[in-house]
């Protein structure tokens, strides 16, 4: 008999997050048992209690390094992988938590913790690029289900997953929603943010608020002076910047111009 | 392989991480001839600092920025803060806009449910790693629990944009409301989850549950005519009943070194939130037709069996379930899609019913609407004591199992709070020690 083909093994780790880019596969419902059937889920412990020994074909990482025991753990599963993608804003940015970066992290432990010196905690939150080699980012707090499914079906494939580096508004256009920041005067980072999520939330009658990160060579210089011409103040502009993507370039450098 | 406890001799036990679960955490047990000495639940999920960053964003900011503490229950983080907010800027959210906040809240008490029901909590009735494996062998089934799932998910990317972190949530209601007919174009697949979920009431009431019933405090919010979802007042089974805004008086956290979450107590003493306090506090409020599933499934008006919370999770399902076709066809479209709100200097807390417990928030702010202070209690720190104490009795009384049936099974007591540990913070790993 023919020996069977080798079921290529899928890795799926945490690091600090939310939990809600790896739930974003078990929310795959029409597609998780097709995609179960294609890989062999080799350590995923949100779903599974069986747990393989690497190497590993495919990691999936979610959450960014926030202390020194997870920076050494990413190294250890970098060996471990054929292939490393991060999923989410936080393991592709630093995430929400990467607002630390902008204050002093021991006033922050004193304000949440009655005991300070229980907490190990590193100054930064770092993407998982910072410490070791990525082979592709996905975006977005949280990550679109459609293009998890494109990045996981490519990676098996040995192709490049197809994922659009335009910004949100081309995905209103396609959507057919009038712009709420020319129609109404609704401040929008659409224009400087990756597309992704289908643009939401001016189909929803709200600016997109940034959880996809910069786009490819945003300009914010500009959509800042429009900002301002609707009246947002310098404070508001720095937090927009400063919010899921605080740590990527793009949104850290037109943050400080502000506040 | 048995293993009889000596007297003076202490035995260890060993385990790795802790799987389906929401987070990472570790447990440790030291026990003793037939001592339990120490149980610790250990969180290691790093800080997020949320309390913290929070101070200076604006109020209107908050939903969207909670919403990020879990991916699990985003919605019931939406809401604990827009009551907050909404209290301390002196605004009622009420009428169509009151009922779609139900609504969405609905649709994640069913995702989040079916999703610990089968998916977390069932495979270790059955004998599985993961819902994965049992779909090999009974497809019907986990199709069944990826389509109730969907339900929920659906109706939360109905009224919320997408079901992981909404994007439709503001202070004083939403940004934009669902047409009826929009609504209307999800009763047939509610119906359908509303046969699932009854379904999943009499499959998980037919499991063996061990024996085991602690004397909880139960907490959980109470309202006279409904089944407790947005608010109410904290009840308990002990005589507690007050309002929200006096949580902090009545309930305190204290940080312990082996765990990154802080442990909640109520007077000093662990307490238990979520479905069994729940269903034990309001059981009255649930309407005939789900008694009489939770009466079939065996599920009296009181059920202490916290290994039982899966049929009561299955109870809440339908509930919600028929809960959401209830509101659907109620529905009258509102306009506008929220109340004003005008930003001023005050303080307020809310708190409402997480798929996990109850969840609290308080924010003070400035008269520009900023954040001052911030304060979240999150179900899995309130349970965690609870957690420890519930290990600490079964351990006692199960010696004589075996190594790998004593882990397993404390293992399945810690998964039966659903314990979301991203919200408590996050990392469970589950070391047993009966040292020789």
């Amino acid at each position: 008999m023919p020996r069977k083909q080798r079921k290529p093994t899928l890795a799926v780790w945490k690091f600090a997050s939310c939990d809600g880019c790896q739930l974003s596969l078990l929310d795959c419902e029409d597609e998780l048992l097709a995609v179960a059937g294609a890989v062999q889920i080799a350590h995923f412990l949100e779903a599974s209690s069986t747990v393989m020994p690497g190497p590993y074909d495919l990691s999936l990482v979610e959450g960014s390094i926030t202390t020194p025991h997870d920076a050494l753990r990413i190294q250890a599963i970098r060996k471990n992988s054929r292939f490393l993608v991060t999923i989410g804003a936080c393991a592709t940015a630093g995430g929400i938590q990467a607002l630390r970066n902008f204050a002093d992290v021991e006033e922050f432990t004193r304000i949440v913790y009655a005991r300070p010196e229980y907490i190990q905690t590193l100054k930064h939150s770092t993407p998982i690029s910072a410490h070791v080699p990525v082979d592709f980012e996905l975006r977005g707090c949280p990550i679109s289900k459609g293009q998890l499914l494109e990045v996981i079906s490519a990676f098996l494939h040995r192709r490049k997953p197809n994922i659009p580096q335009h910004s949100v508004c081309l995905e209103c256009k396609a959507r057919g929603t009038v712009c709420v920041m020319v129609a109404q005067g609704i401040p929008c980072l659409g224009p400087v943010t990756q597309a992704g999520c289908g643009a939401i939330c001016p189909a929803y009658q709200r600016g997109c608020y940034g959880c996809f990160g910069p786009q490819e060579n945003p300009n914010t210089v500009a959509l800042s002076a429009w900002w301002t011409q609707l009246g947002v103040d310098e404070a508001a502009q720095q937090r927009a910047f400063r919010t899921y993507n605080a740590g990527a370039r793009a949104f850290s450098k037109e943050a400080e111009r502000h506040g | 392989m048995g293993e009889t406890p000596k007297p003076n001799r202490t035995r260890t036990l060993r385990v790795g991480n802790l799987a389906r679960v929401e987070g990472e955490g570790a447990l440790y047990v030291r026990v003793k001839g037939r001592q339990v000495e120490e149980v610790r639940l250990e969180i290691f999920e790093p800080p997020r600092f949320f309390e913290a960053f929070l101070r200076g964003r604006s109020f209107t900011e908050v939903p969207d920025i909670t919403a990020r503490i879990c991916g699990i229950c985003p919605v019931a983080y939406q809401m604990s803060s827009c009551q907050a907010l909404e209290a301390a800027l002196g605004v009622q959210v009420e009428g169509p806009l009151k009922a779609l906040r139900r609504l969405l809240y609905c649709g994640e008490w069913i995702e989040s449910h079916t999703l610990h029901i089968y998916f977390l909590h069932l495979p270790d009735f059955l004998g599985y790693p993961d819902a994965v494996r049992l779909a090999q062998d009974q497809p019907q089934r986990v199709q069944e629990a990826l389509a109730l799932k969907k339900t929920g998910s659906e109706l939360m990317t109905l009224l919320g944009g997408r079901e992981i972190h909404p994007i439709n949530v503001k202070v004083g209601g939403f940004y934009r409301v669902p047409r009826k007919a929009e609504l209307l174009a999800l009763r047939d697949r509610l119906e359908r989850a509303r046969e699932i979920a009854q379904r999943t009431v009499r499959f998980v009431g037919s499991l063996d549950f061990p024996d085991f019933a602690p004397d909880y405090t139960f907490v959980s919010l109470r309202q006279e005519g409904e089944y407790p979802i947005l608010g109410g007042r904290l009840v308990s089974n002990r005589g507690l009943d007050i309002a929200v805004a006096e949580f902090e008086q009545y309930f305190h956290e204290e940080h312990v070194a082996h765990s990154n979450a802080l442990h909640a107590t109520l007077k000093g003493q662990p307490y238990l939130v979520g479905p069994l306090a729940r269903y034990n506090l309001n059981h009255d409020q649930l309407p005939a037709s789900v008694q009489a599933v939770a009466r079939e499934a065996g599920l009296g008006s009181v059920c202490r069996n916290p290994f039982q919370s899966i049929v009561v999770r299955a109870v809440e399902t339908l509930y919600a379930c028929e809960e959401a076709l209830h509101l659907i066809d109620a529905y009258e479209e509102p306009d506008p899609p929220s109340v004003p709100v005008t930003p001023r200097a005050g303080a307020g807390a809310g708190c409402s019913e997480a798929p996990r417990g109850i969840l609290y928030h308080r924010y003070r702010m400035d008269e520009q609407g900023l954040i001052a202070e911030a304060k979240i209690v999150p179900p899995t720190s309130q349970n965690q004591k609870m957690i420890e104490e519930d290990l600490r009795q079964f351990v006692a009384a199960n010696l004589e199992l075996s190594r790998p049936e004593l882990t397993l099974r404390c293992e399945q007591t810690i998964r039966n709070y659903d314990p979301c540990i991203s919200c408590a913070t996050h990392f469970l790993r589950l070391d047993i020690e009966h040292e020789p």
